[in-house]
């Protein structure tokens, strides 16, 4: 999933400053599992800026709504409904769901109230981590099921580097060395002798680095 | 003979070859360079020229190469592929090979949170290995990684480093062997104060052949005090430092540990060049140029060979 | 100037903090009035928004009572409310009202004395810091006023 953190409230009060009347949008799907923009977190950020408004003497209406899907125009469209009880948007989705708002919404100021941070897995209960970097090339089938782009602190296709030490990289002893994870999964499976192919140096073109991406499926695009 | 290199020449006629290296300055103090180079005259066959070493911002490594090579000495073009990508790489070598240098050693480097600028993007565009890969391309068969030719190839000697004592070992000997695949000329090890555990790694490297493939370098710092070598062992990530060590240097007086830091430095080398498969010396005394003389000579390494 | 009256709410797990205050009743212990209790059937069922209602709404503290660690009716919705105290509690500390006016407590059914004093601790501590900003605010006395009306 794509996860996401709430901005710290300060940062969210002087985004909306000027405005009195606010729509907030949560969405169902990614940031709800990792409890930064769902439902829950709408309700509990709606009460604490109204909180922090009153304190100061003023006052904030916020409309409060959680879409389907934020990144998707067909439920964007719901907010038709509620968009002209706002002066601006606030949106807790990921920085998908806050582009398709301000797409949508051309005479509406949009802000995020969420920092997007990674593609990650749940570890455990509240603790997510990050897994991809939507290289778009992945080569998993290649090192164990262990991504090293996304979990090697320098991505090196050949690693791992002189900094490992104990499983754990140079950087930070609560992180693992994905190339320690990546040849201890190869022992498990009997795939040693894998981790002497050099791995070329790699195309970025599918990466961000391309330029901006997009998928076409000829057979559902209208 | 690929190149030509200084330090494939020594190697070449079957003498030990030694190298050292020098930190270029922070800031634009070409003459730093040149005093540190200087002391190291007579006494190396090849002058590492680190590139923003720990990752804190230096002058480049490029640039410094270029005014040791001016004063007719042999530097050695340390590349970390953490700073710029292939293009910028690519380039670089272009240009150390224009102004005469011949040797260069092929990194990934420090991760930035190390260094001083801790919030710049890191590239990593190509691993070391994948570094190795393009400048033998670049040397071999004249073309650069993206496929078009090169007019008038830079001819380098490739070297890369090797940490016998990161984890895990037993992955230590199967990454050298992916080195000299990719085509490395040379290895400089990272420094050796556990010579028995280097000697197991050194074990490993000859059951397979490597050392017949590549030559290595076996990497020493002397100790200029107890306290640097506690520091070394608690603080630096990838070291081994055993205990015996820090018991030695904290047994002699402190106005002293610096002499008994040289002595176990010659006495390891001594040591060292008995291993079948240890073609050389990498001596880096940090920030301490000026003892490297006598510590090859002491080690019998003078005068150097001419070439 | 009429002393100020904290008015406090206190969510009271059923199967202890409840209890408990029942049988704060039946001895005849006093504690004070403004506690306003509100049954729960679990701690674990209080989220962070009931809490930030309720200081919206006017309370000038809260209270989330539940049972001893490791005595949750349910297994650990007590401790999953300890959690989301402390996370209200940062939540408030950043839009600059302190921490204070939450806090979490534990006991058992049998109790009583235990709910009368944090009952009347709880006040005391609640009235030396004032009304709530909030509910003196112009736009929250309005808003006061409709949710009691």
């Amino acid at each position: 999933m794509i996860t996401a953190e709430r901005k710290p409230l300060e940062e969210i009060l002087a985004l909306i400053e000027p405005y009195d009347r606010i729509l907030l949008v949560g969405c169902n799907e990614c940031v709800t599992v990792c409890a930064a923009g769902g439902r829950k977190e709408v309700a509990l950020l709606s009460s604490a800026l109204q909180m922090a408004r009153m304190k100061e003497g003023k006052t904030l209406d916020t409309v409060e709504t959680t879409l389907e899907r934020q990144c998707d125009p067909e439920y964007v469209e719901e907010l038709v409904a509620s968009i002209d009880r706002a002066d601006a948007v606030l949106s807790m989705a990921c920085g998908c769901g806050v582009q398709e708002v301000a797409k949508r919404f051309k005479e509406k100021p949009v802000f995020p109230a969420v920092n997007t941070k990674f593609m990650g897995a749940s570890e455990r209960q509240g603790v997510w981590a990050e897994r991809c970097q939507g290289c778009g090339d992945c080569l998993l089938g290649l090192t164990g099921g262990i991504c090293p782009i996304a979990r090697c602190s320098k991505r090196l296709l050949n690693g791992p580097c002189g900094g490992s030490s104990n499983g754990k990289c140079e950087i930070n002893p609560d992180v693992d060395c994905a190339w320690q994870l990546i040849w201890d999964r190869l022992k498990a499976l009997g795939l040693e002798s894998r981790y002497e192919d050099i791995a070329p140096p790699k195309d970025w073109r599918t990466s961000r680095d391309g330029g901006p991406r997009r998928i076409i499926r000829e057979d559902l695009a209208s | 003979m690929k190149t030509e290199s200084r330090l494939e020449k020594v190697l070449a006629s079957g003498n030990l070859a030694v190298t050292s290296e020098c930190g270029p300055p922070r800031g634009a103090v070409p003459e730093k360079v040149k005093e540190k180079a200087e002391l190291l005259r007579g006494a190396v066959d090849g002058i590492n020229v680190t590139d923003n070493q720990t990752a804190v911002v230096r002058m480049s490594s490029l640039a410094a190469c270029i005014l040791i090579a001016q004063m007719g000495l042999d530097p050695i073009l340390q590349m970390v592929t953490r700073d710029r990508n292939r293009l910028a790489m690519q380039s670089d070598i272009l240009g150390a090979y224009a102004h005469g240098i011949h040797t260069m050693l092929c990194l990934s480097g420090d991760h930035p949170q190390f260094g001083d600028h801790p919030m710049a993007a890191n590239v990593y565009d190509l691993d070391s290995i994948q570094l190795i890969q393009v400048v033998r391309a670049m040397r071999d068969e004249g073309k650069f990684q993206g496929g078009d030719d090169i007019l008038n190839p830079p001819k380098m000697f490739i070297g890369a480093a090797a940490n016998p004592f990161a984890d895990p070992f037993e992955l230590r000997v199967a990454r050298l062997a992916k080195k000299v695949k990719a085509g490395v000329d040379f290895i400089q090890t990272q420094c050796i104060y556990n010579l028995d555990k280097f000697e197991r790694w050194m074990e490993g490297v000859r059951d397979r052949g490597l050392h017949e493939q590549v030559y290595i370098l076996a990497g020493i710092t002397p100790m200029k005090s107890a306290g640097m070598a506690k520091y070394m062992k608690n603080r630096v990530p990838g070291m081994d430092v055993p205990d015996e060590v820090v018991k030695r240097l904290s047994g002699v007086p402190k106005e002293k540990q610096a002499e008994e830091g040289i002595r176990m430095a010659v006495e390891d080398m001594q040591r060292l060049k008995e291993v079948e498969g240890v073609s050389g010396f990498h001596i880096m005394a940090i920030e301490w140029e000026q003892k490297v003389p006598e510590i090859v000579e002491r080690a019998g390494l003078l005068p150097r060979p001419v070439v | 100037m009429k002393e100020f009256e904290p008015v406090i709410v206190a969510f009271c797990c059923h199967y202890c903090a409840y209890t408990a205050a029942d049988m704060a009743g039946t001895m005849r212990l006093s504690y004070p009035p403004n506690v306003k209790i509100i049954k729960v059937p679990c701690t674990g069922k209080v989220g962070g928004v009931h809490i930030m209602r309720a200081l919206e709404k006017g309370a000038d503290g809260v209270i989330v009572a539940g049972c001893l660690e490791g005595d949750c009716h349910f297994k650990d919705g007590n401790v999953k409310a300890a959690k989301r105290v402390s996370y209200v509690q940062k939540l408030l500390d950043e839009i600059g009202m302190g921490p204070e006016r939450v806090e979490m407590v534990t006991l058992s059914a049998g109790m009583g004395e235990r709910f009368a004093r944090i009952a009347a601790e709880f006040t005391e501590s609640v009235r030396a810091l004032g009304p709530n900003p909030v509910k003196e605010a112009p736009a929250g006395r309005a808003r006061a006023a409709a949710a009691s009306s």
